[in-house]
């Protein structure tokens, strides 16, 4: 006890925190170095064409054009706040409220019930704003579980959950193993078996995070399976978070089932305040860059929390003031959304073509900003060595950035996840031109 | 039934004190020159609104930078996909010169150390995630901005234990008041990891000595804890005198090359110098790289919109601007401070001499019926009620002595600070001219007392829909 208070050690430096010397935010892990490869020899079509290409980047590049002759039209003087003194500029400056700009929220919802085909309503007062999914995603975990707790996370899973539902809240992730026996939809089993693994380590187990669509796997889930979810959670009393921030990428309208559609048709309240949605416009409109993120929740308690929370990474005003007038224009949102999808669309079909012709198979996806490749067969050792040998070949080789299934936790070995939205319709081309010839190259051996 | 975090159910966030009475007031019936002419003034919210046009002119000169432009060509797609940690390079630049500026060129500042957050609010939570264990404590003098008991405990689970100042000497912080909350820190077996001071304060307005300085200086370095120096006002400061940083203090000492600089770190943000709150613009220095490295990441949760980062930096390397800019925001923050001041002492009332803030730290213990919080609250309630003004009780802000107030002179007209300097001038006639007090109106001080919480350590100062102020 006492040593704990003292201080009088001149010899020792002062520690910083466990939290600030743990690697849990996971940025020392052996993958990083595919990142590093292409800082230092990044791909260029005129002055680098055999530098390294970005394949490991979940980012939407296809649809600017639309975002910036909208944005262009309306401000084609190019001030934000009007022009000749900029009327609007001082109170948006001062706006720090944390509600968020009201106009911002209705647009926010409005653009959110468009996504989903309104087949949910969502109400602008339960939307609350933070700089981007990441930081949703922290805050919820803050709100929902204490230290040394649990949420169930099925596998394999975006590798920054590590840090965004770990780090500084000291919350634990249990994963939900999921395989391709199945095409790795979580099942009954694999539910339960990750809830008794957590009981059974004397783990408090207080909610279960799904991403819908899938990050990594590029795949919606099942309508019969977040039901499932949903009932397991009742029975559990626990809650269930779906992160949907790929929501507006599902290449097929029809085929998206949101969580917020289920509880549209329920009147339980006690069902309904265990569902919390996490959105954002970083995949969607493809703008990471400006920090937009929300929580949507059916709970009242989480929500007047989570605005108080939210103090700690509140959106630009400024941004939200420009983004208002964008996504509360229907006949833009509506048009954006259809463009987009068939945009990323045609660019998977692209991709899962030229990976077929090289004799390599993707998970059949129907969403997302990348596909889900299987490597398995090309493995030497099937073992998660064997996987980060070959990703280390693809990487140097063929001078290929992309996921190896390890860093997010699957637990077969060799998959792999391949982004096809961050660049132009030729480095994809030529992308695949190289896998085709190591390909070709294998056969011959 | 399902429960949330323990987080949830504390009271962390401090939005259910009992003076958040004054801000609901306030929201019920706000003053409005024409429309409401009779409403409550805020006079609790430290915001800068003396500046605003200078800054409006600019941007009617620059369309580019809010349009998203460089040299006329859309940049658009290049802002929007970033989102390195790092920050805009030219923006870390432009502000790590203007932090040099408003210390007078004196001192430098070393862009790749800085660490951008949504706000102070933001910088200062990491900085404690980063320096502090749950249970840690840090040290803290009174009288202290009240966000501090959410900004720095809530979620990182550390503790304030308060350096107590005192009015006898202009509530400066005496080597035995240090002394004193380190030991009873140890008292409540707390570990003591640093001590976090705001300079210019908030809410004296008054700049901290170099006396003082040295002083803290040398006490974090034998007792070898970090200090966080938050600088959010330094460029408020309009009086004769310089403002000094703690860093202009490690350069004096020579110490900018020993092992004590790398427990020193600076807080900054563009919300109350430029009057930018909404942007969200907060900023981290240090000098230890390991504090630089873990709280880039931790800033991840926090990052400023590259949109506002783009459009800062190009105001911010606009050398003539911020020149001008921190000149006239000088001259008019003083100019200010003078009315509140005169209009308070035609009043009766003194405040504590200040040459920083937004506001004055007022004496009106000589207005109170008994020299305690009760008294002080009756009096604050008087003031939201029947003066129609907001402003801030000493007891929110932990202040030991009954009796003070903040009161804000910036975030509004100089017509509407006449207009409340003459009510306040009313009511102190009036009272003085009744000694007595009625029985009626002492019951009703009575049952709004009854309806508030009896701790006179009031938690914070905001209410559910109330704009984070500080």
């Amino acid at each position: 006890m006492m040593e704990r208070s003292s201080n009088n050690n001149n010899n020792n430096v002062v520690e910083l925190s466990r939290v600030a010397v743990s690697d849990t935010h996971g940025e020392d892990s052996p993958y990083f170095a595919g990142w590093k490869a292409y800082d230092e020899n990044p791909y260029d079509e005129s002055h680098n064409p055999s530098g390294v290409i970005q394949m490991g980047l979940a980012e939407n590049q296809v649809s600017f054009d639309l975002l910036e002759t909208y944005l262009e039209k309306k401000n084609p003087e190019g001030s934000m706040w009007g022009s000749k003194g900029a009327p609007g500029f001082r109170e948006n400056a001062l706006f720090q409220d944390y509600h968020g700009l009201k106009t911002f929220r209705q647009a926010m919802a409005s653009f959110m019930e468009q996504i989903r085909g309104g087949k949910a309503r969502f109400d602008p007062d339960r939307i609350v704003l933070t700089a981007g999914a990441t930081a949703a995603n922290e805050l919820l975990t803050f709100i929902l579980a204490d230290p040394n707790d649990a949420l169930l996370v099925p596998t394999p899973y975006y590798p920054g959950f590590d840090r965004d539902l770990r780090w500084r809240t000291g919350v634990k992730i249990v994963p939900i193993h999921c395989d391709s026996s199945n095409h790795f939809q979580i099942t009954p089993e694999a539910l339960e078996s990750a809830y008794q693994t957590a009981r059974d380590a004397n783990i408090r187990v207080r909610g279960v995070l799904i991403t819908n669509p899938s990050n990594p796997l590029g795949a919606t889930v099942q309508k019969k399976v977040l039901e499932y979810l949903l009932d397991f959670c009742v029975r559990k009393n626990i809650h269930l978070v779906s992160d949907e921030i790929y929501s507006g990428s599902v290449f097929h309208a029809s085929e998206f089932t949101s969580v917020a559609e289920i509880v549209e048709n329920i009147d339980d309240v006690s069902v309904k305040e265990r569902v919390h949605i996490v959105y954002s416009l970083s995949k969607d409109l493809g703008l990471p860059g400006f920090r937009v993120g929300t929580i949507y929740s059916y709970n009242d308690n989480v929500v007047r929390t989570a605005r108080r929370m939210s103090s700690f990474t509140l959106v630009s005003s400024q941004t939200q003031h420009m983004l208002a007038s964008m996504l509360s224009d229907e006949e833009f949102t509506d048009k954006y959304i259809r463009i987009n999808r068939e945009r990323l669309r045609r660019r998977y079909e692209i991709i899962v073509e030229g990976l077929k012709k090289a004799g390599i198979e993707c998970l059949k996806g129907n969403a997302g900003l990348f596909c889900w490749m299987n490597l398995g067969f090309l493995l030497e050792k099937k073992t998660k060595d064997g996987e980060l040998q070959l990703w280390d070949v693809i990487l140097k080789e063929l001078k290929l950035n992309i996921s190896p299934g390890t860093s997010c936790h699957c637990s077969e070995v060799g998959w792999f996840r391949v982004c096809f939205a961050n660049m132009s319709e030729n480095t994809l081309e030529i992308a695949l031109k190289r896998i085709h010839e190591f390909m070709d190259r294998r056969r011959r051996f | 039934m399902k429960q949330l975090s323990t987080k949830v159910t504390s009271n962390g966030h401090g939005q259910d004190s009992s003076y958040f009475l004054g801000w609901e007031e306030y929201e019920k019936n706000p003053y409005n020159e024409i429309k409401n002419p009779n409403g409550i003034i805020q006079m609790g919210l430290a915001e800068n609104q003396l500046c605003f046009d200078l800054i409006e002119t600019w941007l009617a000169k620059n369309p580019d930078a809010a349009g998203l432009k460089k040299d006329g060509q859309s940049i658009f797609k290049e802002l929007a996909l970033f989102q390195d940690y790092h920050g805009l390079p030219e923006f870390k630049k432009a502000l790590a010169e203007f932090m040099e500026e408003i210390r007078g060129n004196r001192v430098s500042f070393d862009p790749s150390k800085i660490v951008l957050a949504a706000g102070s609010t933001s910088a200062n939570e990491t900085l404690m995630f980063c320096l502090a264990e749950p249970g840690d404590a840090f040290l803290l003098p009174t009288p202290y901005y009240p966000g501090f008991d959410r900004d720095l405990k809530w979620r990182t689970g550390a503790e304030i234990v308060p350096i107590h100042c005192s009015s006898s000497n202009g509530f400066q912080i005496t080597e035995s008041a240090l002394q004193q909350a380190y030991q009873q820190a140890q008292k409540l077996d707390l570990k003591v990891k640093g001590v976090l001071v705001t300079n210019p304060s908030n809410p004296l307005g008054t700049m901290l000595t170099r006396r003082e300085l040295n002083l803290l200086v040398e006490f974090i370095s034998s007792k070898n804890i970090h200090l966080i120096s938050d600088e959010i006002y330094s460029g408020t400061v309009f009086g004769f005198e310089q403002f000094v940083s703690v860093m202009d203090v490690l350069k004096d000492k020579n110490l900018e090359n020993n092992e004590v600089s790398k427990r020193v770190h600076v807080v900054y943000s563009l919300s109350k110098d430029l009057g930018l709150p909404g942007f969200r613009v907060g900023a981290i220095y240090s000098n230890d790289e390991m504090v630089v490295s873990a709280a880039r990441k931790m800033s991840s949760f926090g990052l400023v919109s590259s949109q506002t980062q783009y459009l800062l930096s190009a105001l911010l390397s606009d050398k003539n601007f911020t020149s001008t800019y921190l000149n006239e925001n000088q001259k008019r923050l003083k100019i200010r401070q003078k009315q509140l001041v005169s209009g308070l002492e035609a009043a009766g009332i003194t405040c504590l001499k200040s040459n920083a803030g937004l506001f004055c730290w007022v004496d009106m213990r000589h207005l109170l019926d008994t020299n305690t919080f009760e008294a002080e609250l009756e009096l604050w309630k008087k003031i939201v009620y029947e003066v129609k003004l907001n402003i801030s009780p000493g007891a929110s802000c932990h202040c030991t002595e009954p009796g003070w107030f903040r009161v804000c002179f910036a975030n509004m007209s100089e017509d509407t600070l006449d207009l409340a300097m003459k009510r306040l001038k009313e009511y102190v006639e009036s009272t003085d001219s009744r000694r007595v007090i009625s029985k009626s109106s002492h019951e009703r001080i009575k049952s709004l007392r009854k309806r508030t919480v009896s701790n006179w350590v009031f938690r914070v100062s905001w209410t559910d829909r109330v704009p984070d102020e500080r």
